[in-house]
């Protein structure tokens, strides 16, 4: 990091405090804190959608996982998210945007009740937390194993150890004051200027790269053929993303200005997620490709290299030896696979705009999480249990509120989220234990009327058990039992975390499906009359002849698919 | 009526197309080695400055009172 470096990523964060400071005047109502007055036109929900997606998660996490099962990480994408946005944006939206409900709890409680309600509220609640907590621990572990910020640390006397703590206290206080000040409005500003910033940040990454190994033909001679055929790596790679995807997009489509808008918001956005491939896999893929070179010059970095690939072993944070697995052999450090493309191609100039992207890519996923963490708490668990009456400059404060305990929470998920390998991994076994279950009592919920809320909160009790108990007696290959899983016994072993973990959710989601439709027709079946509006049968289709073609969510969706399916086919 | 996000987002890249393309002209040429001889930041950076005055001027197109009812680019336009 030369002067220059540091001139840009200055001018980021005072972009960003600059939006938040600017949007305080206009918050004025606890609706413009929570929902930005739904003010927002579609394409800056989809985009800020998408980068609320694009922190920690995407940007560190795919790269990691392009580099360990190569292309076949796309799944996430172009079987995984993608569709889920397109049935989110033609099927789910009308009775999410129709019903008023201000939150994916709050539409609970109208289709089914209260209880169903409340524990989503509060697993919800939760998970954000996990999340925001997991950005902040990535970017400042990061910082630290770099060593980029440590030249004017040092010559004030500053440790590099506690490098990590400065690195999570900053982003803290930096995520913290933009939301406090402009709510969701100042988030989704800031998540689209993210987004333009991780774009230009790691564009030139796949570029470089693919041209220093000949182009993709090139790429493909230097690797076994599963890390380049999509369908290839298939035995362990995917995954169901849609709980996560689904779950930040709502919030935002809820703050468009229309129905129209609310509706084309997921399917604008998959137009990007679909070449986010090429922006965060392939150079992961390239890390691995490349042949093994010494650390560049202005990284200052003492990481040592393996034989093929730029990506540095794994360094156990206490004792500062190399991580091994149960058969001895050295762990490499995925997640470092995107941030040392950047040092390895990147000169100083580019070199600080790529290390901005980067913090802003864990900003935006922090700010995206902590946005529904107070709206959350302060909508379905505050005013709905705690002080149902208040006055509504009471929420707003409220919401502030919960936005400084919410960042606290999260320093400490941070800490605790030191203890994992690869990042990912320990958001699917948080999201696969809550999340799987939830997907299917929303399509039971909002396609079979006769789901009642006993079904819903039996079913959604019962997948959540099923994740815990097939996490407590399988574990992947070369891991210990313990928090990778077998703490109660070992019946099954995978070949992959990520392989356990998607048969975690694919056992919650059918536990969850089943339970809900035996409980359900067990009890009463829930009045018709209650359920207008918010189940498919029961609810008027939108009329919207009057759209441009190019505007009809229909329309936008089959574009959206065709192009899933040609890229599927060409990466076969 | 909302500040038009298309106005920050075209300064801040406008500025940061600046910053690189002068980096570019003047700073030191040989860490471009790094870069495959290429001088990422004169490229990149004037393809950053294009973006950046781009979607300035949209976002001033955007703000002015007698286009806010009109369709707009792509889908940005409202439908109520």
């Amino acid at each position: 990091m030369t002067g220059i470096d540091w001139l840009i990523l200055l001018l980021y964060f005072m972009f960003v405090l600059g939006i938040g400071v600017a949007l305080k005047g206009r918050t004025k109502t606890s609706t413009d804190f929570f929902l930005a007055g739904r003010a927002i036109p579609a394409w800056v929900c989809g985009l800020a959608f998408l980068s609320a997606n694009l922190g920690a998660q995407e940007v560190i996490g795919m790269g990691a996982s392009g580099a360990k099962y190569g292309i076949a990480t796309s799944h996430f994408y172009w079987i995984g998210a993608i569709p889920a946005m397109v049935f989110v944006g033609i099927f789910m939206m009308p009775f999410y945007y129709g019903s008023r409900a201000r939150s994916v709890p709050e539409y609970l409680r109208l289709r089914f009740d209260e209880k169903t309600r409340s524990l989503n509220a509060i697993s919800f609640a939760v998970m954000t937390i996990f999340s925001s907590g997991i950005s902040m621990y990535a970017m400042a572990k990061l910082i630290q194993t770099l060593h980029i910020f440590d030249a004017p640390f040092h010559s004030i006397g500053i440790s590099a150890q506690c490098i990590f703590h400065i690195g999570i206290l900053t982003s803290a206080v930096v995520v913290l004051v933009y939301i406090f000040l402009g709510g969701i409005t100042s988030a989704i500003y800031n998540e689209v200027l993210q987004f333009f910033l991780i774009v230009a940040g790691f564009l030139p990454l796949t570029w470089l790269g693919l041209k220093n190994l000949g182009g993709w033909t090139g790429l493909k001679a230097r690797l076994d053929p599963s890390f380049t055929h999509s369908w290839a790596g298939m035995a362990h790679a995917s995954t169901n993303r849609l709980g996560v995807d689904w779950f930040g997009l709502v919030q935002r489509a809820m703050a468009a200005k229309s129905m129209g808008a609310a509706r084309r918001t997921p399917l604008i956005g998959a137009f990007p997620k679909m070449l986010f491939p090429f922006l965060v896999i392939v150079p992961g893929i390239i890390a691995v490709a490349l042949p093994a070179a010494p650390a560049t010059e202005i990284s200052g970095s003492v990481l040592r290299t393996p034989e093929r690939g730029i990506i540095p072993y794994k360094i156990d944070a206490t004792t500062g030896a190399p991580v091994i697995d149960k058969n001895g052999v050295p762990q490499l450090d995925y997640d470092l696979a995107i941030p040392s493309m950047l040092l390895h191609y990147f000169p100083s100039g580019m070199l600080g705009l790529g290390i901005t992207a980067l913090l802003a890519s864990f900003m935006s996923g922090m700010a995206g999480n902590v946005t529904a963490f107070n709206t959350v708490w302060t909508y379905d668990i505050y005013q709905s249990y705690l002080r149902p009456d208040a006055s509504d400059q009471h929420y707003l404060w409220m919401g502030r509120a919960a936005t400084v305990f919410g960042i606290a929470l999260s320093i400490g998920a941070a800490y605790m989220a030191n203890r994992f390998n690869n990042i990912m991994d320990m958001l699917q076994l948080v999201f696969a234990f809550v999340n799987a279950p939830l997907f299917a009592t929303f399509l039971l919920g909002m396609f079979w009327k006769r789901t009642s809320g006993h079904g819903a909160f039996s079913g959604l009790i019962a997948g959540t058990a099923a994740a815990v108990l097939h996490h407590a007696f399988t574990l992947p290959r070369a891991a210990g039992s313990g928090i990778k899983g077998g703490w109660l016994a070992v019946l099954h072993t995978y070949p992959s975390d990520m392989a356990q973990n998607f048969w975690t959710a694919i056992w919650a989601w059918s536990t969850c499906f089943l339970i809900t439709i035996i409980v359900s027709l067990l009890t009463k079946a829930p009045e018709e009359n209650k359920l207008v509006g918010l189940v498919y049968s029961l609810t008027a289709r939108a009329k919207e002849e009057s759209l441009a073609w190019y505007l009809k969510p229909a329309s936008l969706a089959i574009v959206v698919l065709a192009g899933t399916v040609l890229l599927n086919f060409i990466f076969w | 009526m909302w500040m038009d996000i298309r106005l920050p987002i075209g300064i801040l890249f406008a500025i940061l197309g600046c910053i690189l393309v002068a980096y570019g002209l003047i700073g030191d040429h040989s860490i471009y080695r790094q870069s495959l001889g290429i001088n990422i930041n004169l490229i990149w950076g004037a393809g950053l400055l294009v973006f950046g005055l781009g979607m300035f001027l949209l976002g001033k197109r955007g703000m002015r009172p007698d286009t806010q009812n009109e369709p707009g680019p792509a889908a940005s336009s409202p439908d109520r």
